[in-house]
């Protein structure tokens, strides 16, 4: 945009066609065709007050606050609505005696019938009607009748409650819901001063994204059941962080109070997460202050845990570690910032001089660590969110947005809302696939792989446009063949791959190397250049050349004897391997890193407490390979996994490992940029899928379920979508079930009831929706299902 | 200046609704002379003969027509807007009940004028005997050859839908209408784009009003010089006419535009016996009222405007000495508070304000301020509002104080009740006395 005031020399300016010139308050601007008058003000230091627009949905003009003049046009105009011209002349506020008078009349009118509560509304003090009635109100109302009142507050859901006096109407909440995510669950109701926001009867508002309504609300009548009345704006210690719940990287606002988080909010990040978060993100941090939380460092002593000093621990685990020299396996988890993941690459490598290393306790698939080491493992950017937005086609694969990393999902529904097409090779068309007017490509779980390499001819072409990209979720990997089937379509078309992980540190961790046969920054453990070159970053004569085992390699080594001691950090027995619990109590020594009391944690040697997500500093690098770098937000004793990682290298004699987060990231930074030789692409061969009598089960994780990083937060838990069994309509005619029965689905592990959902379900396969894996099982591949 | 009947010339025959008893009098003539020409010539035509919209508006119905983009490979809509429910308006529903084929005859007209294949007719939901009629209509129409396929061997393909409006004086907006007929809840839409743009479905749309439809094959059959004829060069044509209020005979009059206010009360039978005028309001509720001072306004857009009133829906309610005109604009608020949408702030709040400050004086509690703020309200609703309605709201009290300030100055201490007998104004008066 260019600014030039209405003195400047007649320079004479080429016109371009897609910018209009027109002048607000006497200035004279350029701005790109079809900009808002609003917009265009804005980017003049114009603030014209406002309430119903925000730019991210569309213009609905209710409010009337931006009423504005323009020459030519008898009555004041909506700012918010109309389309600068070429030559218009606008007078907003600040120049025009009308507009002035039109914007304190509307504000009047929006006060007569507000409360005026703000000594105990949780919006009191970060409210855009309190601010904007000082700004551009009267001091006084001239309004002396009774207000209109309604019985308080009401839930529109288990999080979020609704006090209707508040309201002025603005449809913030209402056009959020049907136009970002797609959730018309809240609508406005009744007419004229009774118009409210409300649900349909026994359809609450559980929508993922709930909680956005909540902080685009510019009044204190959307508040969150867990928020409210706990605390004001104005006491509150704001941070800038990092979400450290999935993968989609959202920037997160952390506000807290004495050490202690009261809230979460979305913050601006046009790149990343625009200005929303998912309530995952929003609500559950109460984890943080769980009675689970371990706060000292614990030893086994008679077969119990004891609570011990941080000497007598780290002496513990450093005796334990030296007794199996050569013997010792790391198993890491998802929620580890990057500075962390590359300690544990480092401390792997050169303190237990191993390359028995593994971030993924869901399974091991050597395919899988041929894919992320060839195409993910410091890559960098790319694919982004923008390209998600500016492709035409976008094929999903194994990979449910919605739950699975809930910003794509609403990146790809802007996306499609302008035109993109949206494809998914899933066993059954989601909901969410619904809402971003996808096509289903049928695939039963295990024909995945034979689906994408049949892919037809129109899809191929269509991917083989410029900017198409194919997103593969993590799941991919329990699918054998089908992540190869995937490297050999983006090869095929030069679509742009992305591949989208469950967990916060799962790209940090690829990146940092903490899979057996890679060191960080996509260097192989086989290739010998790449050994010099970390060995070089390193100061360190050579790192170990063997490769390492994967999780259930380490596993079996315990078994075996060949592994003696484990070291574990953030993974819970839940994540691993059913079976795995027997191995882990086989091996000689285990030593945990750990935030919370769990199962797998009782049953280590010793335990050392780390510092959670918020109480340090640290970066995420999330699916797209960006740096989501986020600020301690609350103080504490415990330390990040790397200082304690640091300090335990002490104890093992090595005085040079680094426990700094800052100088970590520096290091890893080195590794930036790899052109050397790459583990190649994975070619695995999918087997035909075997035929067996029964069902094939997909089953996926939920974004909301009972997990740890959950826990503490009953409201949210509450909005968390019921389980339920989907057939397709033939499949639930063969067994004669109906819509809405009990269905039972059963497997080796047992078995899970709920009801019955007919719809769109590839041949032979039943979903089940919540993870039922653990809770069902498999009988030769097979589940059945009963009415 | 006699009366001209036209759509009501045989309102007064038993089967007046029936096919049979329009075509006996030329209905249906006007198809084959339309199907004969170009649409774009039926729409010169329809422009030429100058008739303007008679929802209240005005606009010219031949312009409106032309603005539906040609060509543009989407569908076309054709709307009628028979949600009459604006206060003292009474001409579409008798309309539809007396004559229901003329508007039908009209909607095939400008359907194929504006190239739509299928048309919308938006009853109120209150008037089930109208929708009646008008459904029973467009089945003779279909079962006459008159709708569906290549009518009357034109060529030309037409689906009538006749649809039921639920109740809600937003949904006669004609955005809010269409947001209704799409199923939604009835708020008005952000213009632009406007419906001849982007109306139902998002398609290219004309709304029109019931009685311009009507008009519509009457012009068709006799040409627009014949219309002209009529009326001023503003505001040619003829018109309904409905008279309601303090007259001896309330009814349907249908003539020139330029006939006067006097010659409607001659026709209505005068005032009520022993009655004299106090006010009228030409259109609606929703134009400012006039005195007995206007009575030889000539009817027409450009006259009612330059007498400060507006010429409306052409239906003018008559009120006689025995009215409370405080307990008159306090209905007529009340009404607009009840019947406001609540999308926009001016009019959600403006019109409860308004309706607790006249309360107050119509219970003689009220004071000098709450009369001025009264005024103020009504100036910080007009023109800041998001659709007409809240204009509308803003119109009876501004319109009312011009010329009964003295009258309404006496609510700041004496009950309207006390100052005029309730009952007096009513049929009933003297009934029990």
């Amino acid at each position: 945009m260019t600014v030039t005031t209405a003195s400047t020399t007649g320079d004479a300016i080429e016109p371009r066609p897609d910018v209009v010139t027109l002048t607000i308050d006497g200035v004279q601007t350029s701005v790109p065709k079809g900009t808002l008058i609003i917009r265009a003000a804005e980017q003049l230091g114009v603030a014209v007050p406002r309430f119903c627009d925000h730019p991210l949905l569309d213009p609905v003009a209710a409010c009337r606050m931006c009423l504005i003049e323009v020459e030519g046009m008898p009555k004041p105009q909506p700012a918010c609505a109309v389309t600068c011209s070429d030559g218009m002349v606008v007078k907003t506020q600040m120049t025009s005696g009308v507009a002035d008078e039109a914007q304190r009349s509307v504000m009047e009118f929006l006060l007569i019938n507000h409360p005026l509560d703000c000594a105990i509304c949780d919006k009191g003090g970060e409210c855009p009607l309190q601010n904007q009635a000082m700004t551009n109100g009267q001091g006084d109302t001239r309004f002396d009748g009774p207000k209109r009142t309604f019985p308080k507050p009401i839930n529109l859901s288990a999080q979020v409650l609704l006090d209707r006096e508040r309201c002025v109407s603005c449809a913030r909440c209402t056009r959020f819901a049907e136009q970002i995510a797609g959730d018309p669950f809240i609508e406005l109701l009744e007419r004229g001063s009774q118009q409210q926001v409300g649900i349909a009867a026994g359809i609450p508002f559980n929508s993922y994204y709930s909680g956005n309504t909540i902080q685009i609300c510019p009044v204190g009548a959307l508040t969150s059941a867990m928020y409210r009345f706990r605390s004001r704006p104005f006491d509150l210690v704001s941070t800038p962080t990092a979400c450290e719940h999935c993968a989609s990287g959202c920037s997160l606002r952390t506000d807290s109070r004495r050490n202690s988080v009261m809230r979460r909010l979305a913050a601006v990040d046009p790149d990343v997460n625009e200005e929303w978060n998912c309530d995952k993100g929003r609500f559950a941090f109460r984890y943080l202050e769980s009675d689970r939380r371990l706060s000292t460092p614990l030893i086994r002593e008679n077969g119990q845990l004891r609570s011990a000093s941080w000497n007598e621990a780290l002496v513990a685990a450093a005796a334990g570690l030296k007794a199996a020299t050569g013997k010792t396996g790391v198993f890491t988890g998802g929620r580890l910032m990057v500075e962390d993941a590359y300690a544990y690459s480092v401390f792997t490598r050169r303190v237990l001089g191993t390359n028995d290393i593994d971030f993924r306790p869901r399974g091991s698939s050597t395919e899988e660590e041929m894919f992320l080491a060839n195409r993910v493992a410091g890559r960098g950017l790319g694919p982004t969110y923008a390209d998600l937005e500016a492709s035409q086609t976008v094929l999903l694969v194994a990979f449910e947005p919605e739950d699975e990393s809930p910003i794509v999902f609403l990146r790809l529904r802007k996306a499609a809302r302008a035109g993109t097409q949206v494809v998914s090779i899933a066993p059954s068309a989601s909901r969410g696939l619904v809402k971003t007017g996808g096509t289903w490509i049928p695939a039963a779980p295990g024909s995945e792989a034979f689906v994408v390499d049949d892919l037809n001819d129109d899809w191929v072409a269509a991917l083989g446009q410029p900017g198409a990209v194919i997103l593969v979720g993590q799941r991919a990997a329990a699918s054998e063949g089908l992540l190869s089937a995937v490297v050999r379509l983006a090869d095929r078309t030069g679509a742009n791959l992305g591949w989208i992980p469950r967990r916060a540190g799962d790209r940090g961790a690829v990146d940092a190397g903490l899979l057996p046969t890679l060191l960080p920054g996509g260097r192989p453990v086989a290739d010998a250049a790449a050994r010099v070159d970390t060995a070089a970053i390193w100061g360190v004569a050579d790192v170990p050349e063997a490769p390492g085992r994967d999780i259930t390699g380490m596993l079996a080594a315990i078994e075996s004897g060949d592994l003696e001691a484990i070291l574990v950090s953030g993974v819970r027995m839940d994540d691993l391997p059913t079976g795995s619990e027997a191995g882990l109590r086989d091996a000689r020594f285990v030593v945990a890193l750990d935030t919370h009391h769990h199962e797998l944690v009782e049953l280590a040697d010793v335990v050392l407490p780390v510092a959670a997500a918020p109480e340090k500093a640290g970066t995420f690098i999330n699916w797209e390979g960006r740096k989501r770098s986020s600020s301690q937000a609350l103080t504490t004793s415990l330390m990040s996994d790397a200082r304690v990682l640091a300090a335990l290298a002490g104890e093992l004699g090595f005085d040079d490992i680094d426990g700094d987060p800052a100088r970590l990231r520096a290091q890893l930074d080195e590794f930036a940029g790899w052109e050397g030789a790459r583990v190649g692409s994975p070619e695995v061969v999918a087997a035909d899928p075997e035929t067996g009598t029964g069902f094939l089960l997909a089953t996926w994780r939920p974004l909301l379920e009972p997990t740890a990083m959950q826990e503490g937060e009953p409201y949210l838990a509450a909005t968390a979508p019921k389980r339920q069994v989907w057939l397709s309509p033939s499949e639930a005619a063969t067994i004669g079930a109906t819509e809405g029965q009990p269905i039972t689905v059963s497997g080796a592990s047992g078995s899970v009831t709920a009801p019955l959902v007919v719809t769109e379900v590839a041949e032979g396969t039943v979903v089940v929706t919540g993870d039922a894996y653990r809770s069902v099982g498999h009988i030769d591949g097979r589940v059945q299902v009963a009415v | 200046m006699p009366l001209t009947p036209v759509l009501s010339a045989h309102w007064d025959e038993a089967d007046s609704y029936t096919l049979d008893g329009y075509r006996r009098h030329g209905g249906y003539d006007a198809l084959p002379i339309a199907f004969a020409q170009q649409s774009d010539d039926v729409i010169q035509l329809v422009k030429d003969s100058g008739l303007r919209g008679r929802g209240g508006a005005g606009f010219p119905t031949g312009m409106k027509w032309g603005f539906v983009p040609q060509g543009d490979g989407k569908p076309h809509y054709l709307v009628v807007n028979a949600d009459e429910s604006e206060p003292g308006a009474c001409k579409d529903v008798p309309l539809m009940l007396a004559n229901p084929h003329s508007l039908v005859e009209g909607v095939i007209i400008a359907s194929y004028a504006i190239r739509a294949n299928h048309a919308f007719i938006y009853i109120r939901g209150e008037v089930p005997h109208a929708i009646r009629r008008v459904a029973a209509a467009v089945r003779e129409a279909y079962a006459a050859g008159l709708l569906g396929s290549n009518i009357e061997g034109s060529g030309f393909d037409l689906e009538v839908t006749v649809h039921a409006g639920a109740g809600a004086y937003i949904c006669g907006e004609e955005t809010a209408l269409l947001d209704s007929l799409e199923g939604f809840r009835g708020q008005p839409r952000l213009k632009p784009p406007f419906p001849a743009v982007a109306g139902l479905y998002g398609s290219p749309t004309v709304v029109n009003n019931v009685e311009t439809i009507a008009s519509v094959p009457s012009i068709v059959a006799n040409g627009a010089d014949w219309y002209t004829s009529y009326g001023s060069e503003k505001s040619p044509g003829v018109k309904l006419f409905a008279v309601s209020g303090h007259v001896e005979r309330p009814g349907i009059f249908e003539a020139p535009m330029g006939t006067t206010m006097r010659e409607l009360l001659q026709w209505a039978g005068g005032m009520r016996k022993g009655h004299r005028l106090k006010f009228w309001v030409p259109g609606g509720s929703s134009v400012p009222l006039l005195t007995e001072e206007h009575l030889d306004v000539p009817y027409t857009y450009e006259d009612i405007a330059a007498a400060g009133s507006m010429l409306g829906t052409g239906t003018p309610m008559v009120f006689d000495e025995t009215t409370s005109v405080t307990r008159a604009v306090t209905r007529w608020l009340e009404f607009y508070k009840h019947e406001s949408c609540g999308k926009c702030t001016p009019c959600r709040e403006g019109t409860y304000w308004l309706v607790d400050l006249l309360r107050r004086l119509e219970a003689g509690i009220g004071s000098d301020t709450d009369i001025t703020r009264i005024n103020e309200v009504s100036a910080q609703i007009a023109g800041r509002s998001f659709c007409a309605l809240g204009d509308a709201a803003a119109t009876p009290f501004p319109g009312a104080i011009k010329y009964f300030a003295d009258e309404i100055a006496l609510g700041t201490h004496t009950t309207a009740a006390e100052l005029f007998d309730p009952v007096a104004a009513t049929v009933f008066t003297g009934v029990n006395a």
